[in-house]
């Protein structure tokens, strides 16, 4: 197991900052949820919440150029790689604004010009692309690299495998990313995997280095994801950064987390990555109150141009199926 | 011209893009040092190195996969896999990836990615090497599918294939490698979404693929005896289809056999009559006929494998039933 080393120190204005994109995230969700129960949103979502140091602390160790592919719970990863919560809004509600224009949804968020691939609404869909795009950029001595993000749950479909095996064997720039919340949908991890407790022994499996990482501390999570990014940016192959992180809300929303006990969603709540920070930098109430305010205004905003924006015309459907 | 086979053309087209363009590489299982388990790909590692010709380990999605993903980092890969049963294992990366990257983006990228298969039945390989699956490929909106029957058409339309920015599924054929046919010198691009009459007549049309191309061939020559004219129409691309020139055909001859060596029900030829009786009502004088292989798995033993494909003799039969002879 690799030992992170603190190379890239990160001052308090970019924890700051750090800080202010995780709320961001945050209240960006915690309003979806809020709207998708009051009916306006259409089809069915996921949020993150509690996982939002893993996409910020990755998204800011990543390079312009460099690439990703995201899951069904995608909205912090979009946010935190750069896309405007006005068009990630506006996709939710299915507006030609939207990041996809209305095509995607919140499961098929894309954004090509941030590097945003796509979110990927089968499980592992996503992990056989992400390790052809950096063999790409291996074969075409690019220095950019290839993010996948996926949770636990993908790390027993075939896909994960072959694409573990291909990328290793090919030495693809390549960063797998595995948010490991220990959920499988409603299935906890020891009832799918043999080493839900470690998944870096998948890794390990492949000949793969890996890096164990806490993914409620933006701080490590940022360290260790520069760490595998240089790594595989460098052509020494790709890293597997198994994150430990925590799911505080249910699969999707709404989800009444029958297969959940009360003890488990307080554990949950109680590594809540924002408090976590807000503690590591001593902030003051008003300090975080301005911060919570400034993100609460620019999802207010989102909110506003999303129900304004444009309708697509059904016939816009049959528009984009080839190039 | 010069006289090459199948097989050749195929090879031909690979390495004449590869040499014009470093973005097209290969990939797919035995391909490399083995040149391919039809030989297809023979020479191709010696010219273009491991890096351009890759041999992969047995993972059909992960070869599918990495295609799409190096295709939306701006590549043009061509992968194989090396039997179309096996396309089984990888259609979630085709029919849900590849697909709709596009379209889920709203129009922001594309996937010009070439999935070179084979297949087809005729040598006793038994139920799991000799599908005809492409019926399962034309039912995906966002995928081409090119099936040529020819040397010069394998070999221009997989050129054509490889520079389209669509994913395209280029079916080839077991028993066409084999196969001789007149090519221009030059590499002639064959734009995809074209029919070939390949066989001018007046009394019955028939659409046929792949092998059935060549029996309806066959077949239109037994039916010359019996003073039947007998037009042949490869269509070459199943999605887009050509509809327009086998419309036009069907208004001369009012008479269609549709064949192909996929089982018939539920096949591509359902397609296709629908679509004719639907553009070509008032000039159909038969019903359509249909020829394909009968509704069972592929058999080991030849005589049951030859009992269920459909042979010219088939066509001839069918042909014979549109004009009440």
């Amino acid at each position: 197991m690799a030992k992170v080393e603190k190379k890239r120190a990160l001052n308090e204005e970019r924890l700051r900052d750090f800080l202010r994109e995780m709320l961001l995230i945050r209240r960006f969700e915690e309003r979806v949820e809020e709207r998708f129960r009051a009916g306006e949103l259409p089809g069915f979502l996921h949020v993150a919440i509690g996982q939002e140091a893993v996409a910020v602390g990755v998204c800011q160790a990543m390079e312009e150029g460099d690439i990703f592919a995201s899951t069904h719970r995608a909205h912090g990863h979009t946010l935190a790689r750069g896309s405007h919560p006005n068009n990630v809004m506006a996709e939710l509600y299915g507006k030609l604004e939207g990041i996809s224009h209305g095509y995607g949804g919140s499961m098929h968020l894309y954004d090509i010009e941030r590097g945003n691939y796509g979110a990927n609404a089968v499980i592992g869909g996503g992990l056989p692309a992400v390790t052809g795009a950096g063999l790409a950029f291996k074969l075409r001595d690019e220095p950019r690299v290839a993010v996948a993000f996926f949770g636990d749950g993908a790390t027993n479909i075939g896909t994960f495998h072959e694409s573990l095996n291909l990328a290793q064997l090919w030495k693809t720039k390549t960063v797998f990313v595995c948010e490991n919340n220990h959920w499988a949908e409603s299935t906890p991890g020891w009832q799918h995997s043999p080493v839900w407790d470690d998944m870096s022994k998948r890794a390990l499996a492949y000949d793969m280095r890996a890096i164990k990482v806490d993914g409620q501390d933006v701080e490590a999570v940022y360290e260790a994801a520069h760490e595998a990014l240089e790594h595989a940016r460098g052509g020494d192959g790709p890293v597997f950064l198994d994150v430990e992180t925590y799911r505080m809300h249910g699969h999707y929303i709404g989800d009444p987390q029958v297969y959940r006990t009360k003890e488990d969603r307080e554990n949950a709540a109680n590594h809540d990555p924002i408090e976590r920070l807000r503690d590591k930098l001593g902030l003051a109430d008003d300090d975080f109150q301005s911060f919570d305010r400034e993100a609460t205004e620019i999802v207010d905003g989102a909110l506003e141009f999303a129900k304004n924006g444009t309708d697509p015309q059904p016939e816009d459907a049959l528009k984009n199926v080839y190039a | 011209m010069p006289e090459i086979t199948y097989r050749e053309a195929v090879r031909d087209a690979l390495g004449a893009v590869m040499r014009k363009d470093e973005d097209v590489f290969i990939m797919g299982e035995d391909i490399a040092e083995m040149g391919g388990s039809m030989g297809v790909t023979q020479g191709l590692l010696e010219e273009f190195g491991a890096e351009r010709v890759r041999n992969t380990p047995i993972s059909e999605m992960a070869i599918v996969g990495a295609g799409i993903g190096a295709a939306m980092a701006g590549m043009r890969p061509v992968v194989e896999i090396m039997y179309e049963d096996f396309l089984t294992l990888s259609l979630e990366q085709i029919v849900n990836q590849a697909a709709k990257h596009r379209y889920m983006s709203g129009g922001q990228i594309k996937v010009p990615l070439t999935i070179r298969t084979q297949g087809g039945a005729g040598w006793s390989p038994g139920a799991q090497h000799a599908q005809q699956l492409e019926a399962w490929l034309v039912h995906i909106p966002g995928l081409k599918v090119a099936f040529p029957s020819t040397p010069e058409d394998v070999r221009g339309m997989l050129w054509s294939s490889i520079y389209d920015d669509n994913p395209v599924i280029f079916f080839e054929h077991r028993l066409l490698y084999p196969v001789k046919g007149d090519v221009p010198e030059e590499i002639e691009p064959i734009p995809l979404g074209k029919a070939r009459v390949m066989r001018e007549g007046t009394d019955v049309t028939v659409i046929a693929t792949g092998p059935l191309v060549h029996r309806s061939l066959d077949a239109a020559k037994a039916a010359e005896d019996d003073g039947i004219s007998v037009e042949v129409i490869d269509p070459r691309t199943l999605q887009p289809l050509d509809e327009d020139a086998l419309v036009e055909s069907v208004k001369k001859t009012n008479r269609v056999v549709v064949a192909h060596e996929a089982v018939t029900r539920m096949g591509f030829g359902a397609e296709v009559a629908a679509v004719l009786q639907y553009k070509a009502f008032d000039y159909l004088d038969a019903p359509i006929e249909r020829v394909g292989a009968k509704f069972a798995p592929l058999a080991f033993a030849p005589v049951m494998e030859q009992f269920v494909v459909p042979h010219a003799e088939d066509v001839h039969a069918a042909i014979k039933r549109t004009v009440g002879k």
